[in-house]
Order: structure tokens, then sequence, then C-alpha cells
């Protein structure tokens, strides 16, 4: 995955709590078997809809997008990462997120940021005011940025160096194949297996 | 101090633990389908990986495939599905498919083969796999990502989520359900009340569950935002068990059983949060809007926007009313369906359509009525019992094994507008088919609905 230090751009208001991964892209979307071309279903079903936010040419190339509360809730569809990745996002910030869909998005480089319910709003706000407004998320020094608000967040050590190393977990965990495989040895007896 | 349930299954999985590391979990199981495995494969071939241990992982075809009779018609699900079986014949993976005895959701064959034990940790690239957890296992969804991972290392990195106990005191009043238990438990603790921890359910109404009922109850966990759910294995855990295909026999069996007592919560346990609710009060639960924390029970009205306090909560009831076409104050039996759904991964198993079918017995359905087994083994038990017979004398349509009616991918959606009660786990915009509206039921109740037309309980017949 690309490595994330630090990203300033514009942002987009998603006034709407509860955006489970069927309404990021709905299952139709699903039946593919490439990792590219999901950004054409972001958003699919809402999309369709002209005054929906990301459809307003004032939000065009926004690249942060920020939530109402409880992003990402439902399927485990990393689809949903790749598609709002493709579709030109970095970063979501919301004050809630679904327990997979952060996972995942840490698994991809896609940021997510925990901000207070109250400081989420203060930053749609200000990007309804003015969609213009550059903001800066900086994982490295853990802190959302606009205009004259600094807000912290907070993420954990370990997935914050990963994200800012951009490393593979996969490589990461066969530097361990020698504790797996001794785990392997003293598994108990009557597990079962699929053969 | 004592251990909960969840640390006992956690500790006993960790490969590795470092300081300002997550642990390195081992997985017991590994459940594979065909939506959210071909990128994990091609990554594994990109980087020249092999599965380290095909024999801990199973797939099966469930979502994309048609429940009726034939090949699938969409070229796009069929390459998929396609897809599944080269990567499964090129990496050794056991595969279940299309037409298999053994075919079915991804959930329901686990326990069905014994696969999913007490203990255990389980994990599919869905998120439903907190089903397992009804075992007493940690079992949880993926990306594709981390089922990449799981294939190419047979572990996860992951921090211990916090520990949460619901506790159900009584018992559940007849006609009540478990699946009516877990939508009062998500109207009362939210959609993303679960979120960060496993949930231990507890208590008399659990501990008098049958597995279906825990199954039921375990894998809704995700829609309180909980990633897992689980329940200490007790002798309704061992029955269920012994016997099964891959379930320990003989000496081991004893072996195991004598582990498996060990997985309860000490009694000097402390749960990073408590949650209690009365089974005793409860009565048929059915969601109104499009989330699942949007349910009430079925005695009440289409809630007023205005009655939530909260802004986020109005307005989100002020946009489900609107996507699903209800006015407030409309009393919930008066809300008539097009379709009603029997299945799914929550409620496609034997124990549900004996209860459907115990409703349907005689009667005759006023609505397209879709009873669609779990798996084909559940089919061919529902089969030997009679119940198809019942379920077609009533006018409603016995399909194959699959996914169907709980997600748009395959040829079981609504129209536009189309209202259903359906037995599956998410009522979100669009679930079903673009457009359609979802009401979460009980099989009961999804049985009772079918006959009148309008949400209906058992009772009201």
């Amino acid at each position: 995955m690309d490595a994330f230090t630090t990203h300033t751009g514009t942002a987009v208001p998603l006034r709407r709590s509860n955006v489970d991964t069927d309404q990021i892209i709905p299952a139709v979307w699903l039946k593919q078997v490439s990792r590219t071309g999901f950004e054409r279903g972001l958003f699919a079903a809402w999309r369709e809809d002209p005054t929906f936010v990301l459809n307003d040419p004032a939000y065009q190339g926004a690249s942060i997008l920020v939530s109402g509360p409880d992003f990402g809730t439902g399927s485990s569809r990393e689809h949903a990462v790749w598609a709002l990745q493709q579709y030109g996002f970095r970063v979501v910030v919301a004050a809630r997120f679904g327990d997979i869909f952060r996972n995942n998005s840490t698994k991809m480089g896609l940021l997510p940021v925990v901000l207070p319910g109250e400081k989420v709003e203060a930053l749609q706000a200000a990007v309804e005011a003015d969609p213009s407004l550059q903001v800066t998320v900086d994982l490295v020094g853990r802190e959302v940025r606009w205009a004259d608000e600094a807000v912290g967040f907070e993420i954990d050590d370990y997935t914050r160096w990963r994200l800012m190393e951009g490393l593979d977990d996969i490589g990461l965990t066969l530097r361990h194949a020698d504790e797996v495989a001794a785990y392997e040895n003293g598994r108990q007896p009557w597990l079962p297996t699929t053969v | 101090m004592g251990r909960t349930l969840a640390e006992k299954v956690w500790e006993q999985h960790v490969v590795r633990r470092a300081d300002g590391e997550p642990d390195l979990l081992y997985i017991d199981l590994h459940l594979i389908h065909e939506v959210t495995s071909p990128q994990a494969f091609d990554g594994l071939r990109l980087a020249g990986r092999k599965v380290r241990r095909p024999d801990l992982t199973i797939a099966t075809e469930d979502h994309n495939v048609p429940t009726v009779l034939g090949p699938i018609a969409d070229p796009v699900s069929k390459t998929q599905v396609e897809t599944l079986r080269k990567n499964a014949a090129e990496f050794g993976i056991r595969l279940h498919p299309m037409g298999d005895a053994g075919q079915g959701v991804v959930h329901i064959i686990g326990p069905q083969f014994g696969l999913t034990q007490p203990g255990m940790t389980i994990v599919c690239g869905d998120s439903h796999t907190s089903t397992h957890g009804a075992f007493g296992g940690i079992a949880f969804g993926i990306g594709t990502s981390e089922v990449e991972h799981v294939l190419a290392t047979q572990t996860l990195p992951a921090y211990r989520p916090k520990t949460m106990a619901i506790e159900v005191s009584g018992e559940l009043p007849v006609g009540v359900t478990a699946k009516d238990l877990i939508l009062a438990i998500i109207a009362k603790i939210g959609t993303g009340g679960g979120q960060g921890y496993i949930v231990e359910y507890r208590g008399e109404a659990i501990r008098k569950l049958s597995m279906e009922g825990r199954m039921t109850v375990c894998n809704m966990s995700i829609e309180a935002g909980a990633r897992a759910g689980m329940i200490a294995p007790d002798e309704t855990t061992f029955a269920y068990l012994q016997g099964r295909a891959h379930a320990p026999s003989g000496e081991l069996w004893d072996q195991a059983v004598a582990y498996w007592k060990t997985l309860r919560t000490d009694d000097d346990a402390v749960f990073d949060k408590v949650v209690e609710i009365d089974a005793s009060t409860l009565t048929p639960y059915v969601t109104w809007g499009t989330n699942p924390g949007q349910g009430l029970p079925l005695d009440a009205a289409v809630p007023e926007p205005e009655s939530f306090s909260d802004p986020i909560e109005r307005s989100a009831a002020e946009r489900a009313l609107e996507y699903m076409g209800l006015t407030a104050g409309t009393p919930l039996r008066e809300i008539e369906v097009d379709t009603v759904f029997v299945g799914s991964c929550t409620n496609g198993r034997i124990e549900d359509l004996r209860s459907a079918a115990e409703i349907l017995r005689g009667r005759k359905v006023r609505t397209r009525t879709l009873i669609v087994p779990g798996s084909m083994l559940v089919k061919l038990q529902a089969e030997q019992e009679g119940l198809h017979e019942v379920f077609k004398a009533a006018g409603a349509e016995w399909r194959e094994a699959g996914c169907s009616m709980c997600l748009g991918m395959n040829p079981d959606t609504l129209q536009p507008g189309e209202r259903s009660a359906s037995t599956s786990n998410r009522n979100f915009e669009g679930r079903q088919g673009k457009g359609g509206r979802t009401h979460l039921v009980s099989p009961q109740v999804a049985a009772a609905t079918a006959v009148t037309g309008r949400l209906t309980a058992p009772a009201d017949l």
C-alpha cells in the first residue's frame, strides 16, 4: 500500500449517519473479480440523485470525506475501501466507524480518523461555508487542521507506523513463520481439519 | 482475577505477543466464499505465496447462486463462481460447489459439518461470521486483505477487543424467538453499541435457546456493531456436535468435552461493559427503518421522527421513513408487504423452517413467499420431514440453498418500491434490491405475514 504521512486537500461533508457499506458500494458491484473500477459503484444509488453532495460541482476533487457517525457499518466488503480510494479519497473523518471497515481501511492505506462528534460537525460546517477550504490530516502529528482549528486524533502506534511506512502486513507476519510453526505443534489434538 | 470466556479463547490462540504490537492470533478455521476471495488469491499469486493450511480452509458458493435449478445466467456472477473453483483447485482447498450435497450458506455449513467447535478462532470474509460464536469460540468477519493474510499465514494480527456482557434474564414468552431477542438488543444498544467489543450473551434466556437460536443471536452481533458475539458452550452445544462429521470421537471427544467445560467466564471476571435485558417482557419485534437498530415491538406504530431527542437519530428517522414510504403513527400491523423471505445465515436452519411450516400448515399465503433452506443438507432434512409439501401446499416457493434475497447479488431481489418481511439480517437501503424496502422479522412473523399480507404475529391468526 502507499505510505501515508500527511495529506492536505479539500473535503466533502456527508451529513448522514449509519452510512453502511451497502450504500458505499452496493452488492451488485461486488461481482467483479478484479481490484479496480469500483469508483463507478461508489454510493451508486445515492449518486443517481442530482442533489447528492458528491454531485455538487463545488466538492469535485475532494479527497477527504467527512461523515456522520457509524460510517462503514455492516458488511465486511473491502470493496467499500477500494471504491472510496479509487474515487479519490485518502481520508474518512467520522465520530464512529464500523470495526471491520476501519480495519480494512488501515490495511489499504485509507486513513479513518475519529474526531469527536462536535468537531466533525464543525468541520462539515466549515467545508460547507467554503468548499475550497484546505484541510490537513497529519498522521505524524495525529492532528486534523483547518482554518485556525487543530484537533488531535488517536491512532495506535503500530497502525500509524505501518501506514507511515506503507508496510505489507503479510510480509511482517512471515518474519515470524517459526513462531507460527511452533504454535501449530502445540495445537489441541481434537481440533478439526477440513479434509 | 478471573477471566472472561473471550479472554480465555483469545489467550489460547496468541502465537506471538510483543510490546507495541497487536497480538498475532492463530486461526483454527477459515471459511471462504466467492465474493471476498478472488482478489486475495490474486494477491497470493502475485507474491508467489501458497495457502499455508488448506486443511483448515473450506469454501462454498453461496452469495451469487440462483435458488432455482439451472446454471447461473448472469455472466459476471458466473465468472466469480468459476474463479472460486479455479482458485480452490489451484490452492488445494475443499470446495462445495452449486449442486453438491454439502453446498450452502457459508455460516450454515461450518456448524452442520461439526467444523465449528467451542474454543476455536474462526474467520471468513463475511461479517456474519459472528454466527459461529454460538459454540463458544471467537468468530469474526474480515476484509479481503485479511483473507489473503490468513490464507498465507493462518494468523491475523489483532488487538483484543474489549468485553461486553449482555445478560438476558428471565424466559422468552411463548411465540417470542431468538430473532425477536436480538432485534430488541440491537434496538436497545444501537448499531454502534457493540463497536470495539466482543459480546458474550449470558443468562437464563440464552441458556434455554437451542443451538439454532443461539446462532441467530450471535449472527446479528455485527448489526449491533460488535465484530464477534459468543455464548459459553454447555450440554446443548455438546449434544448438537456429537456425531457430526468433523466433531471429535472416542477418547478425543472426552478430552475435548473436558476442555470445552472450562470455557466459561469465571465468576470473578469483570467485563468492560454490562447490558441487561429482561426476556420475559419481550414480544415479537420488527424493524421499521433502514438500519437494524430501528426496530420496535410489532404492537407499536411507526415512530414520529420528533420523538427522537438526538438530532442525528431524528434526521436518520426522517430519511428512513421517506425511503421506506411510511407515515409516522401508522400501526406496524397495518403495513402491507409484497414479498416474504424465509432464509439466510440468520434464519435458514432447520428449526427456522419447522417454525415457519407450523404456521403455514393448512393455510394459504397471500404474498410472494420464498422459503430458502440455508444449505442442501437443511433442504434434504426439511424434505425428509415433509416441510416442503407444507410450503408448496400453502403456495410458497420452495427453493435451492443459497444467500438468496438476503442481499441483491443473485436473481432473488425486490423491485424498486417493493416491500418485504424478511428473516435476514439487514434492512439497509437497497439491500434486497435497488429501491426495495425491508422489514426484518422472525420466521414465525414472516410466515404469519405471508398469510395475511400485512405484518402479523402468529398469535394474530
